[in-house]
């Protein structure tokens, strides 16, 4: 029986050094994005549940149709399931025009050769390659063959649309635009949609609801506004851009787990904690500061980075701490490596929250 | 915290990221670069190859050629002996090629995709026509398929079936030298096929078959015609197996390389002319077949 | 010097004891004839190009061969002789030609290639059957009514005699029932390995094929018999060596070794 439940999926599978343990929910309403580094699992994730790959252990179970269970043996292998993907190369067939590529699912189901032709040109003429229906792959650039290929997934109008890195082998030209086209054609499409990327922007635009993978594990979950708020590891706090440190809150001090301590303004915190400082946060001093910060400490540079109209400057101390000026300021502080300054924090720069 | 943060790109941002790709157009396949006719090719390499072209091959040929009696060819060439085994070379080496696909495309596959024990012992097995002599190659054949042979005893008790002195045997020799060929240039072919193009497929429904029908042998295509040429070349010139097996019957199983072999003693006119007819009909499919579906051999 | 015979029958008796000396040294046994004679030591390798049949007879001549002569190396190129004939005249470089029958020596003659060929022995032919003969030949006629029938190409020595036997018996062989061997072991090969039911080969080769075949006789009248020379080739190297082989293989130490494998006396 179908219903429009959407997909749960655990999943534990063992690939390699890679233990990818999930468990895994969406929706038919939102698209879910599965955000990680490279080599988290993601590719791997994306494979199970295109039923390219069985779980050691788990259930994958998607609109009511159980596809993998292997404590009763059933396991439905991607050809029977009523899925879509767009590959990270597309991987169109080289050997067949833009539209018998598209027309390729709907052939293979049995569908009559003219019919399959007519609604895979529909389909190009929906992504705006109708006069490019007769092409080869290899004399489409790098945006039409994406559009080919996520026509392709969509023909034959599966439950399940999957894609991986959508975007990434675009250059950066091309990208902002598909990316904005690609939106719309998520938006309108009906079913579970999962994509899978390691660009934050890619998870910004294209995503409602945000999933965080990290060495085969989910680290985080929620909407990106949620999750850029509070980052709860290195990887996220990174592509945010915070500073990020753990440790035990007790009565607006938070002692931190790689040694000393930071003061916030919440005194009710308590416990284990994630605190975060943006780097704009930070005051660079070249004398001990004076003044309402209850944070400061003394450190030393280790590294100045220069982006465009902001410098990134790393201060070794007490508390390591990313610190961001502008260009000016660290000119006139003559910041480089080796310069010993003092880093100041207000205590209500300080976010805190549960870890 | 450790690492410095080097991406200027936050959840909140939609500033763009440094490019990945090149910005050439990417359908999934690994473009092909062509050499620049003319292009630079080291001069040892041109005065090694041009020697191997010249020693190897158009001496021998400019030597047959030298020697043919052209003014007796068209009637040495219409002869009955000429004509038989001209037939015959035709039909026994385009059957052996068909009999060493429709069987070593499966085993090929088996080599490249199927992982078991003895998969080594299987491929030196496969070797091992290429490995032996020709003649003994053909005693093999007669242990195992003559009328006494192994299998070959059943066959003809039972089904009545001699491949020994028949036209039949003479395939079963060309296949058994030609299938080699065949498999080690398929299985190469199926080990160079990116398998993802399969998953794709497979994601738009294609099921086992289809897939191989429609995605997996369009790849295979140019690999399968360089091992059935190969083969069939092979077959085309296979002398000790077939005299031996299938012995040398004029008409039944005297091929052409029996036939010049044998007329080489009493009529050198009439084996040369047979040769060169050998040469013109292996050259004229080598040609026809060209770079297009020969890209493998490439 | 004897005294009281006169010179005429000193001269005679003189001549006489010479003559016995030349005979000697010249007819008959020649191997005891060099045993006598102080000989200098034969080194070196010659190439023996030799007709199939002549194949297990030659290999022990030849092993005899080296051993009584340790500096010396022989080694052999069996073939059909048409095929030892046509590469000698090309050119191969052979050292002796032992031919299996006179047209091929005849030809290299005319060619000049070859000078003073003798005579090494002789053979006959026989009917190489299945063991038990299972198709019941008992004579050349019965060869038109077997299954198929194994001979030497045409050009091949053996095949010539089988032709000529046939026509003499009067018996002609369907031609698709005919399968023609590129030698004589090969001819011999179809019916002792494959399918054949009878092959026209030497006595010699059935002799040799022990128990993988039978051999049906062939009456006089309709046999023939096989004269086998032997020649040194001109230009050849170590023409010391290859006409101490071609001498050796007609003394009779070597004769009786192709005695014992069939051959009949030259």
């Amino acid at each position: 029986m179908k219903t429009d439940t959407g997909l749960e999926a655990s999943v534990r599978v063992q690939r390699g050094a890679l233990t990818l343990a999930v468990d895994f929910a969406a929706g038919p309403d939102q698209v879910v994005v599965v955000l990680g580094p490279n080599g988290a699992g993601k590719t791997t994730l994306l494979r199970v549940l295109a039923g390219l790959l069985a779980v050691d252990s788990g259930r994958v179970v998607l609109d009511g149709e159980v596809l993998d269970d292997p404590a009763t043996g059933s396991f439905v292998p991607a050809e029977r399931r009523a899925i879509g993907m767009l590959f990270q190369d597309y991987l169109l067939f080289p050997f067949l025009s833009a539209r018998d590529n598209v027309a390729f699912g709907l052939r293979s189901q049995g569908i009559r050769k003219a019919n399959a032709r007519r609604r895979a040109e529909e389909w190009l003429a929906r992504v705006g390659l109708a006069d490019r229906a007769g092409a080869k792959p290899h004399e489409l650039s790098g945006g039409q063959a994406q559009r080919v290929a996520l026509a392709r997934a969509l023909v034959s109008e599966p439950r399940l649309l999957l894609l991986d890195e959508p975007l990434a082998a675009l250059d950066a030209g091309a990208r902002a635009e598909i990316r904005r086209e690609l939106r719309r054609h998520l938006d309108a499409a009906r079913g579970t949609r999962v994509l899978v990327t390691h660009d934050p922007v890619d998870a910004a635009v294209l995503g409602h609801r945000l999933v965080v993978l990290e060495e085969g594990r989910i680290v985080q979950e929620g909407s990106h506004r949620d999750v850029s708020a509070h980052p709860r590891s290195r990887y996220v706090a990174d592509l945010v851009g915070v500073n990020l440190y753990r440790g035990q809150a007790r009565r607006g001090v938070v002692r931190l787990a790689g040694g000393g301590e930071l003061t916030v303004a919440s005194s009710e915190a308590t416990g284990e904690v994630f605190a975060t400082v943006h780097p704009r946060a930070v005051a660079i001093h070249l004398a001990p500061p004076e003044g309402s910060p209850r944070n400061r400490w003394q450190g030393r540079v280790t590294d100045v980075d220069t982006l465009g109209d902001r410098v990134r400057v790393r201060i070794d101390g007490p508390v390591s701490v990313i610190a961001e000026v502008t260009p000016t300021a660290a000119g006139e502080l003559g910041l480089g490596p080796g310069r010993e300054v003092w880093a100041a924090v207000k205590a209500t720069d300080v976010v805190v929250y549960p870890a | 915290m450790s690492g410095r943060v080097r991406r200027s790109g936050s959840l909140n941002d939609t500033g763009s990221l440094p490019p990945d790709a090149d910005g050439m157009p990417a359908s999934g396949t690994r473009a092909r670069t062509r050499p620049h006719p003319g292009g630079r090719v080291p001069l040892a390499v041109v005065l090694v190859g041009g020697a191997a072209a010249l020693f190897f091959f158009a001496l021998p040929l400019a030597g047959l050629l030298g020697r043919a009696p052209w003014s007796r060819l068209v009637d040495d060439v219409t002869s009955p002996v000429a004509r038989d085994a001209l037939r015959l070379s035709l039909i026994c080496s385009v059957c052996a090629t068909a009999l060493a696909v429709v069987f070593g495309v499966p085993l090929a596959w088996l080599l490249a995709r199927a992982d078991f024990r003895g998969r080594a012992l299987v491929r030196a097995l496969v070797l091992l026509p290429m490995v032996l002599p020709p003649v003994v190659g053909g005693v093999a054949l007669l242990r195992a398929f003559s009328r006494t042979g192994l299998v070959g005893e059943w066959l003809y008790d039972a089904l009545g079936i001699q491949f020994t002195f028949h036209t039949s045997g003479v395939v079963l020799a060309e296949a058994f030298v030609a299938m080699p060929f065949l498999v080690l240039t398929v299985e190469a072919g199926l080990r160079a096929i990116d398998t993802r193009y399969e998953d794709a497929a497979a994601t738009l429904g294609a099921g086992q078959w289809t897939r191989f029908w429609r995605v997996t042998l369009r790849f295979l295509a140019p690999s399968l015609a360089a091992g059935a040429a190969l083969a069939w070349a092979r077959a085309l010139g296979e002398f000790g197996a077939t005299i031996t097996f299938a012995g040398n019957i004029q008409g039944r199983t005297e091929t052409l390389p029996l036939a010049v072999y044998l007329q080489l003693e009493t009529n050198q006119d009439l084996a040369i002319t047979l040769s060169l007819v050998l040469l013109a009909i292996s050259v004229a499919v080598l040609v026809l077949l060209r770079d297009r579906w020969l890209g493998a051999l490439r | 010097m004897l005294s009281g015979v006169t010179v005429t029958a000193r001269r005679r008796l003189g001549t006489a004891m010479a003559s016995v000396l030349v005979m000697a040294l010249l007819g008959g046994n020649a191997a005891s004839a060099e045993l006598r004679r102080p000989r200098p030591k034969l080194s070196g390798t010659v190439t023996v190009s030799a007709a199939s049949s002549l194949t297990e007879a030659f290999t022990e001549i030849g092993a005899k061969f080296e051993k009584a002569n340790r500096a010396a190396h022989i080694t052999f190129n069996f073939g059909s002789s048409s095929t030892l004939e046509l590469q000698i005249e090309q050119g191969a470089p052979a050292d002796v030609f032992a031919s299996a029958d006179l047209t091929n020596m005849d030809k290299l003659l005319a060619a000049g290639k070859v000078a003073s060929p003798a005579i090494l022995a002789r053979n006959q032919l026989e009917i190489a059957v299945k063991p038990a003969n299972p198709q019941h030949v008992r004579s050349i006629a019965d060869l038109a009514n077997v299954g198929v029938v194994a001979l030497c190409a045409e050009a091949v020595p053996c095949g010539k005699y089988a032709n000529q036997i046939l026509a003499r018996a009067g018996v002609k062989i369907p031609p698709d029932r005919i399968t023609r061997g590129q030698d004589v072991k090969a001819t011999l090969t179809a019916v002792s390995a494959g399918d054949a039911d009878a092959a026209i080969v030497y006595v010699t080769d059935v002799r040799a094929a022990k128990s993988s075949v039978e051999g049906v006789s062939i009456p006089e009248a309709h046999n023939t018999v096989a004269v086998y020379p032997i020649a040194t080739l001109i230009g050849g190297s170590h023409l010391k060596l290859a006409k101490a082989f071609v001498a050796y293989v007609r003394s009779s130490a070597a004769q009786r070794i192709l005695e014992r494998h069939g051959f009949l006396a030259p």
